[in-house]
């Protein structure tokens, strides 16, 4: 056990005064505001608060003191390295805040660079118009139905009533597949569909009662390749039948679909017309959508997209043929239905404002790129 | 069918404000394609007169003929001197009346007409042609030469009937009747509300047994035939200027007074008629089936050769007319300028012909007449007698004929078309309550006869033969109560299942390839067959088994492709020579595979639903069509720029679009080394998957044969991928079952592995994954290296990351590294893979 200090020197308390403390935490204080960058800090760091700083050092007297006199010099000591601790730290974090944005200044790129480093990819237009309108019905309910492009001539045109002889038949500028003796046409009962329309007599014959299918695809027809022909182009084709189909359910079909293709206040017109598989028969105009029918009659407001005509064609439609439905073994007694089909290529010109059939065909990327993935 | 305002007025007093665009909005409501309305003569100025052509001068000076005139046009010029006119054609003669474009008229193409001096005279007008006036054909192409009794002075607008609005209607294939002046008559009348003068209905004798003898011996073909006689043609008779220009509005060239007389009759009434020299007829004139075989020349001067389903009309020689389509050479009635043998006694045939032979004899001889067109589209049967009547009258009348006193008919006896419909038919076609009172009134405006109360028992009017079912006759009263006013209503399909996993797949195969940088390029699918030597296929590929088209495009692409890369290779060459050259593009197809046996597909009946059995045989007879994707690169894959170096398309881009179509269709995909007709020998993948337990090769993948690149004139190094996606998608799994996340943390180990260069990574990998057991989590190749020095001739070492991680606990390094030590160990064995000291 040790005895009270009796040996006090009072010449080695000699840094525990208050003004002496005072000065060392201004010292240090005043270093820390003089260091100006992280470096320098540190340097101000060990030499204010390291284990031989002034403050440690003074620190160390205390318990040289007598005990009347040591919670006084701590409390002095303590506040003085408190005050020195957080002053350090402010600086600290002063100091990096700078560094951090001049090192952020310095990591500036030219954002404006271009990367065309993989060039994007596109789908052709004509296949993302051909699911939008596909959509349209398959959100109503309506199936994708499917069928072949070599197609017997039966599903292609005798099951939808264009009779053998009939001009309805010839008109249709059909390719034939050569029979197996040869060149001979309609030798091998087999052509190239030359329209969507078979898919009909498919769907009817293949699916169970109500039918509501819409088929989007491939045709062919023996037109040269110029401005406004293809021999090979895309329709989209829909059937509905059902029990108490009517006219004006195909009316009101319509009206939808252009609806929600081009806009709430879009309508469609029907005009007779003929074709083989659909009695009555019409053929449907959608309102221009561009002009909204105000460039009829109105030389001030000339309408390029209908020229002028306030409608634009879309294509055939009717009501199905109780014949084909009887070739399809459907009860037209029972049974009635609606159906149209039209051209994706005409759709595609009209909507984006291609003038040339020929774009469409070719392939070329420039073409193609920008309709991107959507339409 | 081109029909004049003018004309049509003369059966529907149409009000007189009514224009040619008026009727035309109305006959398109009622379901007639009116498709233009021509303004004839609306860029025409007078005065036009009539002018007698007084003396003529030839001046020879000139590198032509040409002619100084003077015309006597009357008091029409003011002065009556007669006019100055220089003149060019030389088809007119001194005293010949001519039409005169005084100074001041305007012609069409504005052509203005003013006095000039030209060939060193005074032309003070212009002697007119018909061209000059927009007239049509006259078949002279020269000047207009009137008919003498024309008087002097006459205004020659008026004469000529110059200005007028001319229809033009696209008939539909079921309105026939409507290949008539009578036909769009009686729709206009309907249209307006107005009654019809039909100018069918004229007295008619009754037929006896004087008439030129005429015997059927196929009534099906042809069931009804009149013949009447007309005597004493005058040589000199013409067409009257207003026959002619109705002709010529209607798109007729006038011919001669008896053969105008009957195309003026076809087109009023619809029916076809043909006059033949009766001095060039010998005896009784047959209907019959021709004898195979046989000769005939017909009016073209085309000899033909007959078929045994040809319907020909005979005399005692033989064949002198194809029936309903074109007349014989041989008994044709003479020109009208061999006044010599001019033709002096007709006789008229107009006959009834079945639609379905005609639409055959016309298509087996490529040869479609006016006649022919009407016979294939329905005639009226009833307006024969009326036709044949309308003809002769107008040959006594403008030929100074006598009509002889024979008149004969033969007629095969049928009744009229019957058809019963409940009174509400159209009602449930339409969603519109007409009423029974509407249906029977727009029945009988279409000439039904209509009876009965609930249950409507409706005659249809001969001159509509495509009127067979109910939904004919509602038709008809849908459209004249205006399509443009049926309402608007959705039905409510029941739920649908949504895109099939097919459609979906080929969905996102787009969206991969083209989220991956390819353009979807949509080709035509004809081939030529020397692309298969091209493309390096072998002799007896399958792919080179094509289908054929009998009557292609071009006889250069007759066949089907069997793959799409001859479309797209195309596609990428044009896309080059225009300057792009990087590029990636992609196409899903159908392609066409002749079966192995082709068989023909039958025609089904349509009376009922075929059987289970004949659809079956029917799909059995058509090509095989599976969808294939494909994909075709060249140039760089991706671009040099700020970033860096690029880097150009290559084989490993083709094979990763595989990979793309395979994942997108959930398949295992086997890539192996693969040899194949198009691709580079060393840098070809076997694209492989497995249906139902069994391996099946579905395409391939890499870079192209340099020889094909050559022959196809293809960028080098032009890489590309095919695969059948049906195939794929049929051994794609769409359900995943969700991996087990362990939370544990992963030991990860790399291995580097020396083994001969000719061994596939992918044996390796296999070797690795197998040998390493469950632990492993992940394996990944990071580097692959060769160099003799160091590894030796023919070695290479692959360097893998090895992943290892447990799901139940923290492995520890022995663990990891036993796991390791296996997979090594098994990867010696299996390919003698060592490791890399």
């Amino acid at each position: 056990m040790s005895a009270p200090n009796k040996s006090y020197d009072p010449v080695e308390v000699e840094t525990l005064k208050p003004e002496e403390i005072e000065r060392m935490r201004d010292e240090a204080l005043a270093a820390f505001a003089a260091a100006d960058s992280l470096e320098a800090l540190h340097e101000a760091k060990v030499a204010q608060t390291g284990p031989t700083s002034p403050l440690a050092l003074a620190n160390r007297e205390i318990g040289a003191l007598p005990p009347h006199a040591k919670a006084e010099a701590g409390k002095r000591v303590g506040q003085a390295r408190g005050a020195v601790n957080k002053a350090l730290a402010a600086r600290q974090t002063e100091l990096e805040a700078e560094r951090d944005a001049r090192v952020l200044v310095e990591e500036a790129v030219d954002v404006t660079l271009p990367y065309d480093r993989v060039p994007p990819g596109a789908r052709h237009p004509l296949t993302t118009m051909m699911e939008r309108v596909a959509d349209v019905f398959v959100a109503m309910g309506y199936e994708i139905a499917e069928g072949p492009e070599a197609e017997a001539e039966w599903f292609n045109f005798d099951a939808l009533n264009f009779l053998p002889d009939h001009p309805a038949r010839q008109m249709q500028d059909t390719f034939f597949v050569q029979g197996p003796k040869g060149t001979d046409e309609s030798g091998s009962g087999v052509v190239l569909r030359t329209h969507t329309s078979p898919v009909q007599a498919r769907a009817l014959l293949d699916r169970e009662l109500p039918v509501y299918i819409v088929c989007p695809g491939r045709v062919f027809r023996t037109d040269e390749l110029d401005a406004t022909h293809t021999p090979v182009f895309h329709q989209i084709e829909l059937l509905a039948v059902d029990e108490g189909l009517t006219m004006a359910d195909l009316k009101g079909t319509l009206d939808h679909m252009v609806q929600a293709l081009f806009g709430a206040d879009m309508k469609t017109r029907l005009r007779p017309n003929y074709f083989p598989f659909t009695e009555p028969s019409a053929e449907m105009d959608m309102l221009c959508y561009v002009c909204k029918g105000e460039s009829i009659g109105n030389p001030d407001r000339p309408c390029r997209t209908c020229s002028s005509e306030g409608w634009i064609e879309l294509g055939g439609c009717g009501m199905v043929n109780p014949r084909v439905l009887t070739a399809c073994g459907v009860d037209p007694e029972k049974y009635s239905g609606f159906a149209f089909g039209f051209g994706i290529e005409r759709m595609l010109m009209f909507r984006h404002n291609v003038e040339d059939m020929r774009d469409m065909v070719e392939g070329d990327v420039r073409f193609t790129r920008p309709f991107g993935m959507e339409i | 069918m081109r029909v004049p305002l003018s004309w049509l007025r003369e059966y529907v007093d149409l009000p007189e404000t009514e224009t040619g665009r008026d009727v035309q909005a109305k006959l398109i409501s009622a379901g007639l394609e009116v498709e233009t309305v021509e303004q004839l003569g609306a860029d025409l100025k007078g005065p036009l007169v009539v002018g007698q052509v007084a003396t003529i001068e030839e001046l020879t000076e000139f590198k032509k003929p040409i002619r100084f005139c003077t015309v006597d046009v009357g008091q029409a010029n003011g002065t009556g001197e007669p006019q100055e006119i220089i003149c060019g054609a030389r088809n007119f003669a001194v005293g010949d009346k001519v039409v005169v474009a005084l100074p001041g008229a305007v012609l069409p193409g504005d052509f203005q007409i003013a006095e000039r001096k030209t060939y060193g005279r005074m032309s003070r007008g212009m002697i007119c042609s018909s061209d000059e006036l927009n007239m049509g054909d006259d078949g002279t192409k020269g000047i207009i030469v009137l008919p003498p009794e024309t008087e002097i002075g006459k205004d020659a607008v008026e004469l000529l009937e110059l200005v007028d609005e001319v229809l033009d209607i696209a008939v539909t294939p079921d309105r026939g009747y409507c290949l008539s002046l009578r036909g769009v008559a009686r729709e206009t009348a309907i249209a307006y509300g107005l009654p019809l003068r039909d100018p069918a209905l004229i007295d008619v004798p009754a037929p006896n047994a004087y008439g030129y003898p005429v015997q059927i011996s196929d009534p099906t073909g042809c069931d009804r035939f009149t013949a009447r006689t007309v005597t004493g043609l005058s040589a000199e008779a013409r067409s009257p200027i207003w026959l002619q220009r109705r002709l010529q509005k209607v798109g007729m060239r006038p011919i001669s007074l008896a053969v105008d007389v009957t195309n003026y009759v076809m087109m009023e009434l619809g029916q076809p008629l043909h006059a033949y020299d009766r001095g060039l007829v010998q005896g009784t004139i047959g209907v019959r089936r021709a004898e195979a075989g046989e000769k005939l020349t017909t009016l073209d001067g085309v000899e033909r050769t007959l078929d045994a389903e040809d319907l020909v009309i005979t005399d005692d020689r033989g064949p002198i007319g194809l029936a309903g389509v074109m007349g014989g050479a041989n008994t044709e009635i003479a020109d009208h300028e061999d006044v010599e043998n001019a033709t002096a006694d007709v006789v008229i045939e107009a006959a009834h012909f079945d639609a379905v032979s005609i639409a055959r004899t016309a298509r087996r001889h490529k040869l479609s007449s006016e006649a022919s067109r009407r016979f294939e589209r329905g005639v009226d049967p009833q307006a024969a007698a009326a036709a044949a009547q309308r003809t002769v009258d107008l040959l006594v009348l403008l030929a100074g004929g006598t009509a002889e006193a024979g008149v004969t008919e033969v007629v095969a006896p049928s009744a009229p078309r019957t058809l019963t419909i409940p009174a509400d038919h159209p009602d449930k076609v339409a969603g519109v309550a007409y009423g029974r009172e509407t249906v029977v009134r727009r029945l009988q405006e279409i000439g039904c006869d209509v009876y009965g109360q609930d249950e409507l028992i409706v005659t249809v009017p001969s001159w509509r033969p495509d009127i067979t079912d109910p939904n004919d006759l509602a038709e008809e009263v849908i459209r004249l109560e205006g399509y443009e006013n049926l309402p608007s209503t959705l039905p409510k399909p029941p739920a649908g299942l949504g895109l099939t996993d097919r459609q979906r797949l080929h969905r996102r195969v787009g969206r991969a390839l083209a989220g991956a940088g390819y353009v979807e390029a949509l080709n035509y699918p004809f081939i030529c067959e020397q692309v298969f030597d091209q493309l390096g296929l072998e002799k007896d590929d399958p792919a080179r088994r094509v289908v054929k088209l009998s009557n292609p495009l071009s006889d250069e692409e007759p066949a089907l492709r069997t793959s799409l890369l001859p479309g797209l290779l195309t596609a990428l060459r044009r896309n080059d020579g225009r300057g792009s050259h990087d590029l990636a593009l992609f196409e899903t197809g159908l392609v066409f595979h002749p079966r192995e046996e082709q068989r023909i597909a039958a025609v089904l009946p349509v009376d009922r639903r075929p059987t289970d059995e004949e659809l079956a045989e029917l799909n059995a007879a058509l090509p095989e069509q599976p969808r294939h994707a494909a994909v075709v690169l060249a140039g760089a894959r991706e671009q040099a720029g700020w970033w860096g170096k690029g880097r150009p398309a290559d084989w490993a881009d083709a094979i990763e679009a595989a990979r793309s179509v395979a994942r997108e269709a959930g398949a295992e995909l086997v890539i192996r080394k693969g040899q194949y007709g198009p691709w580079h020998p060393g840098r070809c993948a076997e694209l492989a998957v497995t249906v139902d337990g069994a391996e099946r090769v579905v395409g391939h993948a890499g870079e192209l044969h340099p020889r094909v690149v050559k022959a196809l004139g293809l960028p080098a190094r032009t890489c590309a991928m095919e695969i059948d996606l049906d195939a794929v998608e049929t051994a794609g799994d769409a359900t995943v079952t969700a991996p087990r996340i362990s939370a544990f943390p992963v030991a990860t180990q790399d291995v580097a592995l020396v083994v001969d260069a000719f061994v596939p990574a992918a044996d390796v990998e296999a070797a690795l994954r197998d040998g390493a057991g469950e632990l492993l989590e992940s394996i990944r190749l990071f580097d692959v290296y060769e160099n003799a020095e160091q590894l030796g001739e023919g070695r290479k070492s692959l360097a893998y990351a090895l992943r290892f991680r447990a799901s139940d606990r923290t492995l520890t390094v022995d663990e990891a590294s036993a796991a390791r030590d296996a997979a090594v160990a098994l990867a010696g064995e299996r390919v003698g893979a060592e490791l890399r000291s």
